[in-house]
């Protein structure tokens, strides 16, 4: 089996071109959290030319809703989350400069072909596998929308954080070899 | 004038509540052995490469959850509870459905599990904070004891879950096809692989309640009917056959068992309920 490749983010475009269908990759660096409702809330900022609360640009949502955190720990089980939910949001982010995305499961024919216009990424992470990728979690600080709790904005910094190109720039798809 | 024959035992409210807090949180860090048995049998038949990596990731998963204490998907359910109550047991000090809830209120903090659950499903969708109330299903058995089955009900495989109401004609075949079909069409996104619960026959609320049951029975029993048991292995073939495979990346295991649960229906209808659950297949039970 190929060994894995490692990834620093931000995610240069030029950087996205050279990732695979199938390829193993270690992200290292920073992720941002977002599921349903901060979609919702970033698509209509983007809609209204509102501000961001972060810059999208070459960065990198990852799809997930983690548990509590234990006292001294950074984070709790933080698997992905279906991805399907987050299709009709996802490309007017990859628009605004989104560079890739962390979830799990197919992606709708608009995501694939904004993937592609865009040269973006989407990775797929082991769904329940929460625990282990918790321990790939360095620090996390707060970004936007507390009162969304579990679904609010963070920024992790992750170190090795293993996930699998699902569809890549050119269109290769995991899911419809 | 009440008479009572045989011998009345009094169960307290706060026993059920203390058992569900325990439940609720052994259930969300370690998986029973029949469902680790699966996994690993699993992993040794997996023939992809990507396949046998998940496998390997899975396997990891579980170890670390169980060693550090951390649920094993962030995705920590709404919690279904199956109540058993044998007829002489009385329940004092408080509402069996109250001695639930708290249960899960305590666990739920005390365990640093996920809150899932919205106050109202279609308007205002108001985090309950507590991941309270419970979907509870009480039954009343023979005897003096009360047993409680905990099932923390991922929604990544939950929402890929059918119902539908067959021809009597339709018979096995398209039984099969309904089951199959379903699993076709939740490809990736269950987190396969995954465990398929079949209700088969009742009304279509019986049909739910079946594959629900069926979905927490034991993975190394068949169902006891020869010809269902049958039906079991078939459609597991069919899915396997599908190609889907671990996380939907392609590969030879996309189901580790179906689990098929029968009861009698009309003459006019064959119901049949299909409940997807995903490998962390969560189920703790205690005997009060």
């Amino acid at each position: 089996m190929k060994k894995e490749k490692r990834l620093d983010t931000p995610l240069t475009e030029e950087v996205r071109r050279n990732l695979k269908a199938g390829d193993r990759v270690l992200i290292n660096g920073f992720i941002y959290t977002a599921r349903d409702m901060a979609h919702k809330r970033l698509v209509e900022a983007i809609k209204k030319e509102g501000k961001l609360p972060f810059d999208l640009r070459n960065q990198i949502i990852y799809y997930t809703g983690p548990t509590p955190a234990r006292e001294g720990e950074i984070i709790g089980s933080c698997g992905p989350t279906t991805s399907l939910r987050m299709d009709k949001y996802t490309p007017i982010l990859l628009g605004a400069g989104l560079g890739g995305i962390i979830g799990k499961g197919q992606r709708s024919a608009d995501v694939i072909s904004a993937l592609r216009k865009y040269k973006s990424v989407y990775f797929a992470a082991i769904g329940g596998a929460g625990a282990l990728l918790s321990q790939k979690v360095k620090s996390k600080k707060f970004v936007a929308y507390k009162d969304l709790e579990c679904e609010a904005i963070y920024r992790l910094k992750v170190e090795n954080f293993p996930v699998i190109v699902a569809i890549d720039t050119y269109g290769g798809n995991i899911y419809k070899r | 004038m009440i008479r009572v024959k045989g011998k009345v035992i009094s169960i307290r409210a706060k026993t059920i509540t203390e058992a569900v807090a325990d439940l609720c949180i052994k259930a969300n860090y370690e998986l029973p052995e029949d469902v680790i048995g699966k996994i690993k049998e699993a992993e040794r038949r997996e023939k992809s490469e990507l396949g046998k990596y998940c496998f390997d990731q899975i396997m990891r998963n579980l170890r670390i959850a169980k060693l550090k204490q951390i649920p094993i998907c962030q995705d920590t359910g709404m919690v279904v509870v199956f109540v058993e109550i044998g007829q002489n047991v009385h329940i004092t000090g408080g509402r069996l459905t109250d001695a639930i809830n708290r249960g899960i209120r305590v666990g739920y903090k005390r365990g640093y599990l996920r809150s899932s659950i919205v106050d109202d499903p279609i308007f205002v969708r108001k985090n309950t904070g507590d991941n309270t109330p419970a979907v509870i299903h009480t039954s009343i058995t023979s005897g003096s004891k009360i047993k409680l089955t905990v099932v923390p009900k991922g929604f990544g495989s939950e929402n890929m879950s059918r119902l539908t109401v067959l021809k009597p004609t339709d018979g096995a075949e398209g039984v099969k096809k309904f089951v199959v079909d379903t699993v076709k069409q939740a490809g990736a996104n269950p987190c396969p692989p995954s465990i398929v619960g079949v209700g088969i026959g009742g009304t279509i609320e019986k049909a739910a309640m079946l594959s629900k049951q069926a979905l927490i029975r034991s993975l190394d029993e068949h169902n006891p009917d020869a010809k269902i048991a049958e039906l079991e292995k078939q459609i597991l073939i069919e899915i396997n056959k599908l190609g889907i495979g671990p996380q939907g990346f392609r590969g030879s295991i996309t189901a580790l068992s179906v689990n098929i649960e029968t009861y009698p229906t009309h003459i006019a209808g064959l119901p049949v309920a299909v409940n997807i659950g995903c490998y962390v297949s969560r189920h703790a039970s205690v005997m009060l």
